[in-house]
Order: structure tokens, then C-alpha cells, then sequence
């Protein structure tokens, strides 16, 4: 198998496994063999055939778990990027083309969030809010993921407000905000396609550091603490641990191997993983 | 005199840049300090009810209230903070299990297990990305390259808690390769494990790094015109391209190093080792603000203080950026 064509299965792996990982979560209570509160099988159970992964310590089904725990997965992961893009995208709109007061001012306190490197401060947050919930985690991961956004979009804006197109519609008569919203930002379409991809898989792994630190949402089981119970009790019972890490790096994966090829297929060198470097945009 | 002239305008031009650079770092530092200031009073609820109990009596409480400085206006909170800050003890811990001792002293016993976990892991990660990154580079589009590639998205997606406890169960407590972690044996054979986790991420992406790195340098015509003169290859390749293409190399490294603090918390947590991390995890735990305060801001402080070092030495290495002509780094 050539190069190109390993490389365009894996992509389609990738779209197959985040598609079906939206299924699952969309469909977690008619595909769980058992209910989320179900506590009654043998404890700490190897995978069989009542228990296709096995149990927890609690008698829980470690399949049902997983398949609850994507929907934080999911929920966080998504909705972490989506605020992040609604707060950043107009923040480096505004910043990259009017300059001056606004743009020190917004890169000046993105530099101050860039200070916190990693999960520290979504760390930081999380703790301010006594119980993290999953509304929490995305409030936090926001909190701190818009500046990456902003200073992507930033970036590109500051290369295309000098084109043609862009002086044209201004001659025309176009507004400020008609620029930004109708010619600059479609012309934007594929690099926030390619660092949406990181930015989900990078907030998904950033909740399951959270939810292992025992910093994640507490109302459902999710990935990372099911992690963290697993790898205290990974001599006795090694499933928990090895199938709920599976799914998290599975997923993770997933979502940068489709951003890796987006970028190759759109030529953005620049563009990096935000995983990569724990988390940083396009700088 | 012409040239002198030069001169003084270009040092004039990278003493005026170096300033500026100052002057915003001190601002981003005054940033953090502000922002975990307010980060830590918008802790709902009486930190003092949340430490001594709901129980408490209420002279106690106010007492507390009093040692903590609670009772002052919020201005005034800052300026005891940030002469806390100044004066170099962070505040003492609230939390009563270390009496007599200041937030400095704890962050300064757990500094260096952390720095030499972040330093173990850079040396781990550019160990291995240096010769694969080559490699990839010289063997541009062939499998050999195709597969590494394929392994750094691997190396980056694969979760630093799931890989530890993998790799403890498997080396340490099934082969007894590497001192178990609950055994609490400190030592170079422990360092090992953790930094590898910590730095694999960091490995894959400057494996991709180093590769394009290498590849820009490989099209520049003085790579050409040395081949042209004939020099050996392998001196080409070390002499004229490893040299340049190390340079960005090795920016990235600065900073990466300063990032792997934050990642390790968690490689802390997966191999109870004592450090930042941990002690930021533990000050969560009793819900002592000064702990949590003190390790955040020491963190973001050093995270500052690395890029500052790594931008001086970016304008001394390079004049073009002294004389204003390139923003670099957006």
C-alpha cells in the first residue's frame, strides 16, 4: 500500500470512527446493555459475555460507562470549541483589522491567558466553581481556548485585509462589519476547519486531564475518571483502565488525523496541533 | 562613518526593542498576577467557613479572617499580596499542616523535582526527535518517512494517565524494570518512566519539527552551492543544514520546556512524584488558596520568564529581528 492511499484509509478510519463515536452518544440509552445506575453485577468482572468489557469495583458495566462518558466526551469536546470559535473569532476579526487600541488590548490579555500554559488555568477555574459540572469544564476550557482563536484569525486577517477584494468592497461602500463578516471570514472557511479538528481533540483530551485530576464533570461518568479509578486498580483488574484510555486516545487520534489531512489537503504549514503543544494556536 | 552610523542606529533599534520587550513583559507579569488574584477571591462562599467548618465559632472564624487579611478592602488585599509577592514568601498556607512555614518554602522544596522532570523529558523528547525528524527529512515522501509521521500523530494523541499506568503495570510491577512508583524509591531509575511519558508528546511534535525544519534548509542555495563546491554529504548535512535547521529547533525547545510544567501535574499525579504539580493538586484538596495561589503564579511566572530569555537570545542570534522588519511570532 502506497503512501497516499494508507494515508486517505486512515483519514476515512478517522471520519468513520468520530462518526460513529456521535452515534453512540446520540444513542447511549437504546445501545447501553444496562442502564447509567446499574450496579449489580459481579465486581471487578473480566469481559464476557454479560459483560462484554467487564465490570468496575462498583458492579458497574464498563461498556455502559464508556458509552455515557462519550456524551461528556463529546459535549465537552465540542462544546469547549464551539464557545471558544464564538468568543475568538470575532475577537481576532475586530483585533486583526482595526488595530491600534483594540488589537493591543485583546493580544495583550491573550498574552497574559498564554502565560497559563497547558490546563492551568481551565485547573484554576474548574476550582473556583467548587463543583465542577460539565458546564463548568467548557466555561473553563473557554475561558482560556478563545485566545488561541483570536490570535489565529488575527493573523490571517492582518494577510487579507491587504487584497484586492477586500479594497474593492470597501470602495464599494461596504461597512466594517459586511467586510469582516461577509468577504473576509468565508475566505477564513478552511483554516477554522483545520484547527476546529485540533481544537475538538484537544478539548476532549483536555477534559479527560481534568475529569483524571478529579477536576472533570461529576454528574456522569466520563473517560478520564474512569482512568483514574482504573489505574489505582489496574493489578487486580487491568479492563477499566486499558478500554477507557482506548477510547480516549482512539478519539483524540481520530480528530487530529482528520485535521492533519485537512491541512495537507489545504497547504497550511502553519497551522499546528493544538495537543501538540498542549494548547497554543497557529502561533 | 557611514557604517558607524549604521551601527548606532541598529543598536539604538535592538535597545529600543529589548526595552519594549521588557516593558510588555512586565505587563503580562502584573497580568497573572492580577488575574489569579481575582481568580482565587471569586471562590464562592467564606474561604475561612470552607477551612475551619461550618461549625466553627465565630470568633475563630474572624480570627482567621484577620490572618488571612479577608477582613481588608480588596485594594488593599492586592497590594499585601502583590508585597508578598515582592518581598518573595507568597503569603504563608492557610491550611494548618505546615505551621511556621511560608508558600515560598514549599514551592522552592518542590521545584527542583519538577524541573528535573520537565529537563529529563526535553533531553528524552529531542533524543528522539532529533535523528527520526533527520531522517523523515532526508527520506522526504519515502515509507520510512510516511511511518514516522504516522507515529507522531500516534505520540501526540496518546494520553500521558493511560500510557504511565500502562507502562508502570509493564515495566515495574509485571518485568521489575524500574523501581515501582508506590514504592516511593526516589532516583535516576525513577526519573525514567516519567519523563518519557511527559516528553513523547513533546518528541512528536518536534520530530515534525526538525523534518520541516531540515526540508526548508535543504532548498537554500548555499546548501547547493556547497554540494556544488564538492563537500561531502555528511559534512553538507551536518555542517551547513543541521546547524541552521536547529536554530527554530531549538526556540521551540525553549519554550516547550516551560509548557511541561503544566503537563507535569498530571505525569506527577500518575507517578506520585512530589513537584508543582503535586502540590498544586494537594492545595486544591484542602482548599488552601495561598498554595494554590503561590504554585500558579510561580508557574506562570517561569512560563514568562523562559519565553523572555528565549526572545533576548532569538535577537541576538538573529539581527534581522533587531531592526523591526519582522514581527516573528504572531
Amino acid at each position: 500500500m502506497s503512501g497516499r492511499t494508507a494515508g486517505r484509509t486512515v483519514f476515512l478510519l478517522s471520519l468513520g470512527a468520530v462518526g460513529l463515536l456521535v452515534l453512540l452518544a446520540l444513542l447511549a440509552p437504546w445501545v447501553a446493555p444496562y442502564g447509567p445506575e446499574f450496579r449489580g453485577a459481579a465486581l471487578l468482572a473480566e469481559p464476557g459475555a454479560a459483560h462484554l468489557l467487564g465490570t468496575d469495583q462498583q458492579g458497574r458495566d464498563i461498556l455502559t460507562l464508556l458509552l455515557y462518558g462519550s456524551r461528556v466526551a463529546l459535549l465537552v469536546g465540542f462544546g469547549a470549541t464551539l464557545v471558544s470559535m464564538m468568543l475568538g473569532i470575532p475577537l481576532g476579526l475586530i483585533s486583526g483589522y482595526k488595530g491600534g487600541l483594540v488589537d493591543s488590548l485583546v493580544m495583550g490579555v491573550s498574552e497574559v491567558v498564554f502565560s497559563f500554559p497547558g490546563i492551568l488555568l481551565a485547573i484554576l477555574l474548574v476550582f473556583i466553581t467548587q463543583r465542577p459540572s460539565v458546564l463548568n469544564v467548557v466555561v473553563a476550557l473557554s475561558a482560556t481556548g478563545w485566545a488561541g482563536w483570536a490570535r489565529l484569525v488575527r493573523g490571517q486577517v492582518l494577510q487579507e485585509r491587504q487584497r484586492d477584494y477586500v479594497l474593492l468592497a470597501r470602495t464599494a461602500g461596504a461597512g466594517t462589519v459586511r467586510i469582516l463578516a461577509h468577504h473576509i471570514l468565508p475566505n477564513l472557511a478552511s483554516v477554522l476547519l483545520v484547527q476546529f479538528s485540533f481544537a475538538v481533540g484537544s478539548a476532549l483530551l483536555a477534559e479527560s486531564s481534568l475529569s483524571f485530576l478529579g477536576l472533570g464533570p461529576q454528574e456522569m461518568p466520563s473517560w478520564g475518571s474512569l482512568l483514574s479509578e482504573g489505574a489505582a486498580l489496574f493489578v487486580c483488574s487491568p479492563w477499566m483502565a486499558t478500554f477507557s484510555g482506548l477510547a480516549i486516545f482512539v478519539s483524540v487520534l481520530s480528530f487530529n488525523v482528520i485535521g492533519d489531512r485537512l491541512r495537507d489537503r489545504f497547504a497550511q504549514p502553519d497551522l499546528v496541533s493544538t495537543t501538540e503543544g498542549g494548547r497554543g494556536t497557529g502561533a | 562613518m557611514i557604517p558607524k552610523a549604521n551601527d548606532r542606529r541598529r543598536l539604538l533599534a535592538l535597545g529600543l526593542r529589548v526595552g519594549m520587550r521588557l516593558v510588555r513583559t512586565l505587563l503580562v507579569l502584573l497580568g497573572i498576577l492580577l488575574l489569579v488574584f481575582l481568580v482565587v477571591r471569586a471562590v464562592p462562599g467564606d474561604p475561612a467557613v470552607s477551612i475551619l467548618g461550618e461549625q466553627a465559632p465565630q470568633e475563630e472564624l474572624a480570627l482567621l479572617r484577620h490572618d488571612m487579611g479577608l477582613d481588608l478592602p480588596v485594594f488593599e488585599q492586592f497590594g499585601a499580596y502583590a508585597a508578598q509577592v515582592v518581598d518573595g514568601t507568597l503569603g504563608r498556607p492557610w491550611s494548618r499542616r505546615h505551621p511556621g512555614v511560608t508558600v515560598a518554602d514549599l514551592v522552592l522544596d518542590a521545584l527542583p523535582f519538577t524541573f528535573e522532570l520537565a529537563l529529563a523529558a526535553v533531553l528524552i523528547a529531542a533524543m528522539l526527535a532529533l535523528p527520526l525528524g533527520m531522517l523523515c527529512a532526508l527520506r522526504r515522501n519515502r515509507p520510512v518517512d510516511h511511518a514516522a509521521l504516522a507515529v507522531t500523530l500516534v505520540g501526540v494523541a496518546i494520553p500521558g494517565f493511560w500510557l504511565g499506568p500502562l507502562l508502570i503495570h509493564a515495566l515495574c510491577v509485571r518485568l521489575h524494570l524500574f523501581p515501582d512508583p508506590a514504592s516511593g524509591v526516589q532516583g535516576l531509575e525513577s526519573l525514567v518512566l516519567p519523563a518519557f511519558v511527559l516528553g513523547l508528546a513533546l518528541s512528536a511534535k518536534l520530530t515534525r519539527m526538525v523534518r520541516t525544519s531540515v526540508l526548508d534548509v535543504l532548498d537554500q542555495p548555499y546548501v547547493l552551492a556547497a554540494r556544488a563546491r564538492g563537500i561531502p554529504e555528511q559534512r553538507v548535512i551536518v555542517r551547513h543544514v543541521l546547524r541552521n535547521a536547529l536554530i527554530p529547533v531549538v526556540t521551540v525547545l525553549g519554550l516547550q520546556f516551560a509548557a511541561l510544567l503544566s503537563g507535569a501535574i498530571v505525569t506527577e499525579k500518575v507517578f506520585a512524584r512530589p513537584g508543582l504539580g503535586t502540590l498544586l493538586l494537594e492545595g486544591i484538596a484542602v482548599r488552601d488558596y495561598a498554595i494554590v495561589q503561590g504554585t500558579t503564579l510561580v508557574i506562570g511566572f517561569v512560563y514568562v520568564a523562559v519565553n523572555l530569555v528565549v526572545d533576548l537570545l532569538y535577537l541576538a542570534i538573529d539581527p534581522r529581528l533587531a531592526q523591526g522588519r519582522s514581527q516573528g511570532r504572531a
